[in-house]
């Protein structure tokens, strides 16, 4: 066998566990919505096979949804990342390297709960026993900060913190410390060093970190739900409802099918955005 | 230093009984509580023991564990204990918010139930998509059809087939915290005006069409069960109005209500007799204009993987010496008068649980139609995306 021949092969093997489990779980679950998405709901709720566009043109009653979807996608990870940068910053340029791995620990480890146990715990500190209470102590009575919008955005950025926090700071810590010392000694005083080294080398990171937060958000159901008390609605919680309330299953499908295209579009031209602005450099999305 | 006799012990009276309200309470899980207390070593020890527990009923292999799907709140957790210490069989609980999702969860397959609990007006259609076995009445030798109350039992059976026995019965009511609400509320119309006003940011309704929909009909003067285009039409526009004004949209309302996140919330009879029992303050009121009466039920799914066990936990709840201890725990009336015999006198004087005739005469009982009718599906999703 030829050299090259072999080590296709080998390729193959070693790629194709991946493949098949991409295809059975993934390619093959996204037809079969296709299809239902051209089917009607039976009379008792499920699917029925017909060939129909009425699924789709009946899209704009979950647009309240979609739009709630996607304002507060990227406002979610937009916040994210004004934490998280500051703190990858520190992680990977100011903090002692003696300390460096636990405190990065420290940001992996809340992963290891349930994020549903997670938000929970925020569900009483919002609560009127938690913070309204102390607040009532100081004369601030009857506050209620659970089951707000605000409520929701909080629990997204303490739930998607880390996965910004991680992307940046693997970026910063390949940053080259002589190109800072080298501006340094050019006579640049440390704000345009960081807007004209740090921050644009660490773009890929941000990139990453944003696409990867913004994608998640785009599916999200359980912290509107739980902190939103089931009145701030992610097209998430359109989906469930349509599955488990009402047994729409096509109509379901028709909304899952958009929202798979509408965040390849979006995540299209915002990556194409991101590689010119980052000056033709190759970004990676993940 | 020499040991308290004690502290050789698995654990203290008094650690069993924080152990004990811990796991009430639901702080801690069942699996925890039977570590923790040594219990669970107990029962299985004692399960092996032949002649002990299992008594005859119980001749088939009912394996070790079997899933119930129910409701919120809805048994006392030591009725699974003391069952699983005569069977050897485990029970998960899984709880649920409405009928709907209930059903998808069957509809879609593969939900390992051996035991549900579906509400009258669900029953038919269960039978009609060939969801639920007919019951072998001959393995539920407890039940005693004879002193049933007719009134709530009836939609069981099918054609004189039995497909279902009664849990229990009750209303779907208001919860409301007289201590923060000082206006009188005493009909959905009320309820809806108080919500926007005097209540506003602090009024709960369920996520379920059947009873925030029911009830913006009966507040509106119409049928609880309407599903005429006009009608439900004047609710949705009602419903949309109030949303702003709403604290939540959700079917598991004690734990707003218990800290006063919530004022005021539709409520169903054991939930408004729990929080009554514990915060005083809390009232439980029926509408005058109306609102929903019920009876759930218990069914076996045909799905079933062990229904061996689903028939002998039935059974076991069906026994009037553990249904009492069930109705004491949820707070729902009863439909056996053998288990209302046994009852104290404190739990059938609660006006809540069993309230005077006339206030239920305005009450419907839940239509086949609206688990199904794609109208207040829809109205029900425009509303929580609105």
């Amino acid at each position: 066998m030829r050299p090259d021949r072999k080590r296709q092969l080998i390729t193959a093997a070693l790629v194709a566990p991946a493949g098949l489990w991409l295809f059975v779980f993934l390619v093959l679950p996204f037809m079969a919505m296709v299809v239902f998405s051209f089917g009607e709901r039976a009379p008792e709720g499920g699917y029925q096979a017909a060939f129909t566009f009425a699924q789709f043109a009946n899209l704009p009653s979950r647009a309240a949804a979609f739009w709630n979807t996607l304002m507060i996608a990227p406002v979610g990870a937009f916040l994210c990342l004004i934490v998280a940068y500051p703190v990858a910053y520190y992680l990977a340029i100011k903090s002692n390297p003696k300390y460096r791995l636990v405190l990065v620990s420290l940001v992996v480890v809340p992963f290891w709960t349930s994020l549903l146990v997670r938000t929970y715990a925020w569900m009483y500190i919002l609560g009127s026993r938690g913070i309204p209470n102390l607040l009532g102590m100081i004369g601030i009575e009857d506050v209620r900060l659970l089951n707000t919008p605000g409520a929701v955005l909080l629990g997204i950025v303490y739930g998607y913190l880390p996965l910004m926090i991680m992307p940046i700071y693997v970026s910063l810590e390949k940053l080259d410390r002589r190109l800072l010392e080298a501006s340094a000694d050019l006579g640049a005083k440390p704000v345009s060093t960081f807007f004209g080294i740090t921050l644009p080398l660490s773009l890929p990171g941000v990139m990453t970190g944003v696409a990867l937060v913004t994608i998640l958000l785009l599916g999200e159901y359980l912290i509107p739900q739980l902190l939103g008390g089931g009145k701030v609605f992610f097209i998430g919680n359109a989906l469930v409802d349509l599955f488990l309330q009402s047994r729409n299953w096509p109509f379901g499908s028709a909304i899952a099918v958009t929202l798979v295209v509408v965040v390849v579009i979006v995540l299209s031209v915002a990556m194409r955005i991101a590689w010119k602005v980052s000056g033709s450099r190759q970004v990676d999305l993940v | 230093m020499t040991k308290w006799y004690r502290e050789n012990a698995p654990i203290s009276a008094e650690n069993l009984t924080d152990e004990w309200m811990r796991l009430k309470r639901g702080s801690v899980t069942r699996r925890h509580f039977l570590g923790v207390t040594g219990l669970g070593l107990a029962a299985a020890v004692l399960a092996r023991q032949p002649g002990l527990f299992n008594s005859t009923a119980y001749a088939e292999d009912l394996g070790t564990t079997m899933s119930l799907a129910t409701w919120p709140n809805y048994h006392d957790p030591a009725s699974f204990e003391a069952f699983t210490a005569a069977t050897g069989v485990a029970v998960e609980v899984n709880v649920f918010g409405s009928n709907e999702e209930m059903l998808a969860k069957l509809q879609a397959g593969g939900t390992g139930w051996d035991l549900f609990v579906p509400t009258n007006y669900t029953i038919s259609t269960y039978v009609k998509l060939g969801l639920i076995d007919p019951l072998d009445m001959s393995k539920l030798p407890a039940f005693s059809q004879a002193t049933e109350s007719a009134r709530f039992t009836s939609e069981g059976a099918i054609d004189g087939t039995t497909y279902a026995l009664p849990k229990n019965w009750g209303t779907t009511g208001m919860a409301v915290n007289t201590s923060k609400i000082k206006t009188k509320i005493a009909s959905w119309k009320d309820f809806f005006e108080v919500a926007m006003t005097e209540a506003d940011g602090r009024a709960m309704v369920h996520d379920y069409q059947l009873t925030t929909i029911g009830s913006a009909l009966v507040s509106l003067g119409y049928s609880f069960n309407s599903v005429k285009p006009e009608e439900l039409a004047k609710a949705e526009e009602l419903l949309i109005k109030v949303k702003p004004h709403l604290y939540g949209i959700n079917s598991d309302y004690q734990p707003g209500m218990r800290a006063t996140d919530a004022w005021m919330t539709m409520c169903w009879t054991n939930d408004g007799a729990q929080l009554n029992r514990d915060m005083p303050e809390i009232a439980y009121i029926l509408g005058t204009d109306g609102g929903e009466i019920w009876t759930d039920f218990y069914a076996i799914p045909k799905s079933a993987a062990n229904k061996p066990a689903g028939y002998a936990l039935l059974d076991y709840l069906m026994t009037p010496a553990n249904a009492v201890k069930e109705h004491i725990a949820n707070g729902a009336p009863t439909t056996d008068s053998r288990v209302l015999a046994l009852l104290p006198a404190d739990v059938t004087a609660n006006k809540i649980v069993y309230p005077d005739e006339a206030s239920l005469t305005k009450l419907e009982f839940g239509a086949a139609v609206t688990l199904t009718d794609p109208a207040r599906a829809e109205l029900m999703a425009r509303f929580k995306s609105a």
